[in-house]
């Protein structure tokens, strides 16, 4: 831990313990709370069309923030290919990494991978899992593909990959507005069919979400890494010990 | 009674604390990334502990439902910070804002 | 008073256009852009106005999201407030997207990337006003410092990228912050409604301090003095129509959820030394803003200290609606009225801006002779919006300043009313120094590209908007006071001395 500027590290620590001890009173003069909120949870859970109860808030009470988080989500994979300069939709390694030991493992835990997404999406009507559990997954056997290099890289995403990084949204929003098309309100769905919806959205969700972590590892990496060409920017030594990664 | 709940609300502002005063003494924008990921864990916290506070009330599931989202709008934020940092290494060999007035590299 | 409207699908239209549009233009690319943009449009304007006239018929618009209602599940509300910003959203966003087409029109493949950006933008500036719904905010205003964040990086050099990293850095932060701050008070009462919020808070320590973490971190997102370090460079070296949408349009969503927390949900903790204290922040941001301002060499950094000017009298709104009853209407409306007539005013400045440095392709002031020959409308866009930013009539610049001055002189509050006032001469400081560059003669030496007529078309339209902003404010006031009661009603006497 290097030596920082005085007055800013003693300005910092005043105020990380002021707020500290500030909101731990603030947290034990809490009066007992009376929540009326797990009551109602529970009361409509069979309308909501699934049984798990954080999925029915979710993807029904509280749909609305899980559309708007799947955007965000959408949003932070556009900005990151937002600032890069336009390139062709392929590069090839020039030396993909050929560790045996990472090709076999890959070959073995990806197909085990893409089940265990499967199950957590399916799962995720009526106990832990659902749509971002199941992206992650399927996202972090993305990574291993890209890394073995069974997956190349690319500059611009192809028309495929469009779609897949939409299908999420576009999905969720159309299941949205239809109900607008009836009368009903946005998201207005209760039983039978609030549990189809949420099994399409969330198929859609799942497709986009590994789309999407997918697309910022590999959309991130600089194009010296991408390309593996000599060139490097000059920089300190400290930088000549990262790029060796 | 008190229940569970307020000592993970407690350990929540502590993260917050921390990681509110390792965001603003690093120049170190990769450090300060993660001090916010702290923070964050840390603000999580507090959101589904506080509802837990008293013994015996039943888990709050919107409190775990909205973690969810908070967690996801983390890690969108956190990605594209992290592009953004690499992207500036590249182009400048720096690993901190321009102007930068704390010393450490 | 509130109505309930069943079928109308107005509220929710609002904002799942645009973000359909993102998706859309993202999907499609290049391909059909401009038809995009101009049914999304279309469907935007006939939806805010189908939602104006079933205002001005029901009143207050409510719709439970889902059918469920608050508190399982999340309500979006119109009053007159959410209707004023999102009447300055679609009138400063239409007329940023006509610039675009204009301003990308050589440059397919920042072009390409502008408008999903722009798009999802748009539509978190709607989920904004229309949520009543804390942590729906929080992610509203995730979704809109991200987009903003992406618009800053477009521009694709190195200084872009660092302000855009120190706005990710600074915005985070307030997120964070305001986050905290929720998160004690759904712990305190259970409910994240902003209606059933305003119902059972009360003004404890602990709420107390809730609501400063959220204040601080909506002033940081604001930028109001002396969280304020971000915006000058993010404004200053985005692109020009982005800057114009930063400075106009996304500021004013932060500003807004301030107003709305203070007014309707926890007007009860509102002291004295808190109104006067962020009132005094606000003075030094006016001043400090202007002289900063004045003595910058490019243009678009000299326009982005003026955003932390405006900004700084924006916040005088609090100090002057909380003090008596008499005063609050006066400044409320005059504080929102501000707020609007800048957003137009300065995206009006900067796409006039914009214009006249693609002519000239310099960006210092010093080199900006000649401007006033090549590009006439330009140069009178900026001047008229320069009228605007002054506080001069007619424009609503002046309007909102007079509401300001009233409100300051009726309840005794003078130093405030000198704020105003001199403020104003500050600020005719620095938008005099580039008109008076842009009348010289131009240099034997300077070379003039064409630009494409809809850019200073667009800056002129925005330019006139804030002048008639000044002359037909009948409609818009009213709209603003018969439809805000909440705020109104809030912001009387329950105010607490120290």
């Amino acid at each position: 831990m290097s030596a920082v500027y005085g007055p800013i590290r003693q300005i910092a620590a005043a105020l990380a313990w002021i707020l500290g001890i500030g909101l731990i009173a603030a947290i034990v003069s809490l009066s007992r709370p009376d929540f009326g909120l797990a009551q109602l949870v529970e009361a409509h859970l069979e309308e909501s069309g699934v049984r798990h109860p954080v999925t029915a808030v979710l993807l029904n009470y509280r749909g609305y923030d899980t559309l708007l988080e799947i955007a965000v989500l959408l949003l932070a994979v556009l900005g990151i290919l937002a600032f890069r300069p336009p390139g062709p939709a392929t590069i090839p390694d020039a030396a993909p990494d050929s560790s045996p030991v990472l090709a076999a493992l890959s070959r073995l835990i990806v197909p085990l991978i893409v089940l265990a997404a499967g199950y957590l999406l399916w799962a995720g009507a009526h106990r832990p899992g659902g749509a971002f559990q199941a992206g992650a997954v399927l996202a972090g056997g993305g990574v291993l593909l890209r890394l073995t290099g069974t997956i190349p890289s690319f500059e611009s995403p192809n028309a495929w990959l469009r779609v897949s990084l939409v299908v999420g949204l576009g999905v969720f929003l159309a299941v949205a507005a239809l109900p607008l098309f009836e009368g009903s309100r946005l998201l207005e769905y209760r039983t039978a069919e609030a549990a189809m919806a949420i099994l399409v959205v969330e198929s859609a969700l799942t497709v986009s979400i590994a789309a999407i972590l997918a697309t910022a590892f590999i959309g991130a990496a600089p194009p010296r890494i991408r390309c593996m060409s000599p060139s490097r920017p000059a920089h300190s030594a400290e930088g000549e010990r990262a790029g060796q990664s | 009674m008190i229940g569970g709940g307020l000592i993970y609300a407690m350990a929540g502002v502590v993260l917050f604390a921390i990681g509110l005063y390792g965001f603003i003494i690093h120049a170190h924008l990769v450090r300060r990334l993660i001090a916010f990921n702290i923070m964050g864990s840390g603000v999580f916290l507090v959101l589904v502990g506080l509802p837990q506070r008293v013994a015996g009330t039943p888990p709050d599931r919107v409190s775990e439902a909205l973690v969810l989202t908070g967690i996801v709008v983390a890690v969108s934020a956190t990605a594209f910070g992290l592009a953004l940092v690499r992207r500036l290494y590249d182009l400048t060999g720096e690993t901190r804002l321009p102007n930068d007035p704390r010393p450490e590299p | 008073m509130s109505g309930i409207s069943f079928a109308a699908p107005w509220i929710p239209l609002l904002i799942l256009l645009p973000l359909m549009a993102g998706a859309l233009s993202f999907l499609f690319g290049p391909r059909g852009h401009r038809s995009l943009l101009a049914a999304t449009m279309t469907g935007i304007w006939f939806s805010l106005i189908r939602l104006i006239l079933e205002f001005e018929n029901a009143g207050l618009q409510h719709y439970p999201i889902g059918g469920w209602g608050a508190p399982l599940g999340i309500d979006l509300r119109a009053d007159g407030l959410s209707l004023a910003m999102l009447g300055m959203t679609a009138t400063v966003g239409s007329f940023i997207s006509l610039y675009a087409l204009g301003y990308f029109a050589g440059d397919e493949n920042r072009g390409i990337r502008f408008w999903p950006l722009w798009w999802l933008l748009w539509g978190a500036l709607n989920a904004v006003f229309l949520s009543a719904d804390l942590f729906n905010l929080y992610v509203t205003l995730e979704l809109l410092s991200l987009s903003a964040v992406g618009l800053v990086v477009l521009a694709g050099d190195r200084d872009s990228l660092a302000a855009g990293l120190r706005y990710l850095l600074a915005a985070l932060a307030g997120s964070l912050a305001y986050l905290m701050g929720v998160a004690l008070l759904y712990g305190a009462y259970g409910t994240l409604s902003l209606e059933r919020m305003a119902g059972l808070f009360r003004p404890e320590p602990a709420n107390t301090l809730a609501a400063s973490l959220i204040t601080v971190g909506l002033m940081l997102k604001t930028a109001l003095f002396p969280l304020h370090f971000w915006l000058p460079p993010a404004h200053g070296s985005a692109l020009a129509p982005v800057s114009a949408l930063l400075s106009g349009l996304v500021i004013k969503a932060s500003f807004y959820m301030l107003l709305r927390l203070w007014f309707e949900v926890f007007p009860s903790a509102l002291t004295e030394i808190f109104t006067q204290g962020i009132g005094s922040l606000g003075a030094i941001a006016v001043f400090a803003g202007a002289w900063l301002a004045f003595h910058q060499e490019k243009l678009k950094m000299l326009i982005a200290w003026s955003t932390v000017t405006q900004v700084g009298y924006l916040f005088l709104t609090f100090p002057l609606a909380a003090a008596s009853s008499t005063s609050a209407p006066a400044a409320l409306s005059g504080g929102v009225y501000l707020a609007v007539s800048h957003a137009v005013a300065k995206a009006a400045v900067f796409l006039a801006a914009g214009a006249m440095l693609k002519v000239t392709d310099e960006d210092r002031i010093d080199r900006l002779e000649g401007v006033g020959r090549h590009l006439p409308i330009s140069l009178f866009a900026f001047a008229m919006a320069g009228v605007s930013l002054m506080g001069l009539p007619p424009s609503g610049g002046f309007i909102a300043k007079w509401l300001l001055l009233n409100a300051a002189l009726s309840s005794g509050q003078w130093w405030w009313a000198a704020v105003l006032v001199l403020g104003g001469l500050a600020s005719a400081a620095y938008i005099f120094r580039v008109l008076r560059r842009c009348f010289l003669p131009p240099r034997e030496y300077a070379a003039f590209h064409p630009v494409p007529l809809v850019m200073p078309l667009a800056a002129l339209s925005l330019a006139g908007i804030a002048l008639a902003l000044g002359l037909a404010a009948a409609y818009p006031l009213r709209l603003l006071q018969t439809g805000a009661p909440l705020l109104l009603e809030a912001s009387a006497p329950s105010t607490v001395a120290p």
